[in-house]
């Protein structure tokens, strides 16, 4: 009986959770338009994200593409097929690594630093007093910071990405002996503009959404104390990461299921 | 000034039999009370009364599970959303803790609500901060970040930001709390020049009784969710309600109960641990 009292509980506490998530997602949207009156609360939050990301990002997405270009030319070169490298590492970054670790990178650095930024504010009474101001803590300090980081992240991918493969050209051209114009025009011919491309930037928008999403609802809804901040700030982390794992899965096999 | 009534008379705020419970724990059961336009009314009680809670009724943050709170003629619990903001407007708050963002200097917190709801040539709005500044002896202070304020220094900030849009009333919680004697008689002394300067009504939540004493023109006692006594501060020092003398001569235990409700202590032990 109790035992059924236990996961019946766990279960209504899980999505009543999903519901204040999506209520507060609502009202993220509708204090959005604060944001055309005053872009500059936006760009204030696009720096603040971006700087933070923005180093782990390149130095990341440098060190894959090398290794990818060194694995890559391992497996590849018993078959001879070593002119396909550049091609081999160009689609893994934009299809997946590149929006999928970046999108980790992100959550756990910026997400963190989201979810700990909020729920402090929450945890000073900082929120509440912006509500006595009668100014609304979602328009003025969540919407910003949620827009910024779906933003960014859509931006921070698509550099992982170029870093990468400037990495892979490196190792590959430079240090393997890969013919540079081999590399480049494998790369041109087989990557596609709409299938992976395309898709590269839809998978880091929807990442940035959820990512940013949870990061910004943790810190709100976190429990005002020392310790619920620090949960809260975990919380985003596994959440986020397990997240983007799962959606990376179910829009690989929308996008490329079928081929 | 705003103080001036939109609805003919000198009533601010009234409760209308208020109750609210935190779960299926009551906090107030039931409470009545009307402040006054232009005066001090200090709200006493113990720790963990529902002081606070009904600073966050006038302020809409909460809502009553029954009863109405009518602030300058409208029922706050029936406000929609930008009319509740409309009217936090015209209110300051003073939070226990102060409350101040953490970000961004003391200037810029006064300046916060100014940029916020009014657009301001930078120097009009420099000469507004300052003088608030001056009024609570800080103006030197305005470089610093709230982490390099003391607590009495804090909390005079959170008053200046609290007064500068020139509210027609202001909510003190707890504005005595851990503050040693001097700042505490600044900010007694400036609790009253706001009131009288501004001709803002104020509304001090407290338990220091010396403190309430001297700037309330009117007192509520409130104990166990309800107000058991109220009047002048003359009125109330010649009480002899016994609740009333427990709580202003501070005696630890009496009829306002010194313990969270609970079981019967015997079967609490009895029960071994088995919660
Ligand atoms: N968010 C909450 N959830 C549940 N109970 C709460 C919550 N906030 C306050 N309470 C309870 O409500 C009661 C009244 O709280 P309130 O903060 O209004 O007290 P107070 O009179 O201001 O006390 P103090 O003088 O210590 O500040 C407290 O006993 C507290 O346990
Ligand atoms: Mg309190």
């Amino acid at each position: 009986m109790k035992l059924f009292a236990l996961i019946g509980g766990g279960v209504i506490a899980h999505i009543s959770r999903l519901g204040r998530a999506s209520v507060f997602l609502y009202r993220v949207f509708l204090g959005g338009w604060q944001i055309f009156t005053r872009p500059s609360l936006l760009v204030h939050q696009i720096y603040a994200v971006g700087v933070l990301t923005l180093t782990i990002i390149l130095v990341a997405g440098l060190f894959v593409g090398m290794v990818l270009s060194f694995q890559g030319y391992n497996t590849l070169v018993d078959f001879g097929a070593e002119s396909s490298l550049g091609l081999m590492v160009a689609l893994s970054l934009t299809r997946e690594l590149g929006p999928v670790l970046a999108a980790l990178l992100f959550a756990g650095r910026a997400g963190s630093a989201l979810t700990a930024e909020i729920g402090l504010m929450k945890a000073t009474q900082q929120l509440a007093g912006m509500e006595m101001m009668a100014v609304n803590p979602i328009e003025r300090v969540v919407a910003p910071r949620f827009f910024a980081g779906f933003f960014s992240l859509t931006l921070l991918a698509t550099l992982f990405t170029a870093v990468g493969v400037a990495g892979g050209h490196f190792i590959g051209v430079t240090v393997l002996g890969v013919d540079a114009g081999v590399f480049w025009s494998s790369m041109q011919e087989g990557v596609d503009f709409h299938d992976d491309i395309v898709s590269g930037i839809v998978k880091s928008i929807v990442f940035g959404f959820v990512v940013t999403w949870i990061a910004v609802f943790e810190g709100y809804d976190a429990v005002p104390t020392a310790e619920g901040v620090s949960r809260a700030t975990t919380r985003t982390v596994v959440n986020a990461s397990l997240a983007v794992l799962a959606l990376d899965f179910i829009l690989t096999s929308l996008m490329f299921g079928d081929v | 000034m705003a103080a001036k009534n939109s609805s003919g008379n000198d009533v601010l705020v009234e409760f209308r039999d208020v109750h609210f419970a935190y779960g299926d724990r009551p906090i107030l059961k039931g409470v009545n009370l009307t402040i006054p336009r232009g005066k001090v009314t200090a709200i006493l009680g113990p720790s963990g009364t529902g002081k606070t809670t009904l600073l966050n009724f006038i302020g809409g943050r909460l809502r009553p599970d029954h009863g109405d709170i009518i602030v300058d003629g409208l029922s706050v619990p029936r406000l929609r959303l930008k009319q509740l903001y409309a009217l936090r407007r015209r209110m300051g708050m003073l939070f226990q803790s102060g409350a101040l963002l953490t970000d961004i200097n003391v200037f810029e917190n006064i300046a916060f609500p100014v940029r916020e709801h009014c657009r301001l040539p930078e120097p009009v709005l420099r000469n507004l901060v300052l003088l608030k500044l001056e009024m609570v002896g800080l103006r030197g202070a305005r470089r610093l970040m709230p982490s390099e304020l003391s607590g009495g220094m804090a909390r005079r900030v959170a008053l200046a930001r609290a007064i500068v849009l020139d509210p027609m009333l202001v909510m003190y919680d707890e504005p005595f709390a851990g503050l040693d004697p001097i700042s505490m008689a600044v900010i007694v002394k400036l609790i009253g020049e706001v009131n009288d300067a501004l001709s803002i009504s104020s509304v001090v939540v407290t338990h220091d009784v010396a403190e309430a004493y001297a700037i309330a023109h009117y007192m509520y006692l409130i104990a166990d969710g309800q107000i058991i006594a109220q009047g002048t501060p003359e009125e109330l020092q010649a009480s002899q309600q016994v609740q009333v003398r427990q709580f202003m001569d501070g005696l630890p235990d009496g009829p306002v109960p010194y313990h969270y409700p609970a079981v019967a202590y015997e079967d609490d032990l009895l029960r071994g641990g088995l919660d």
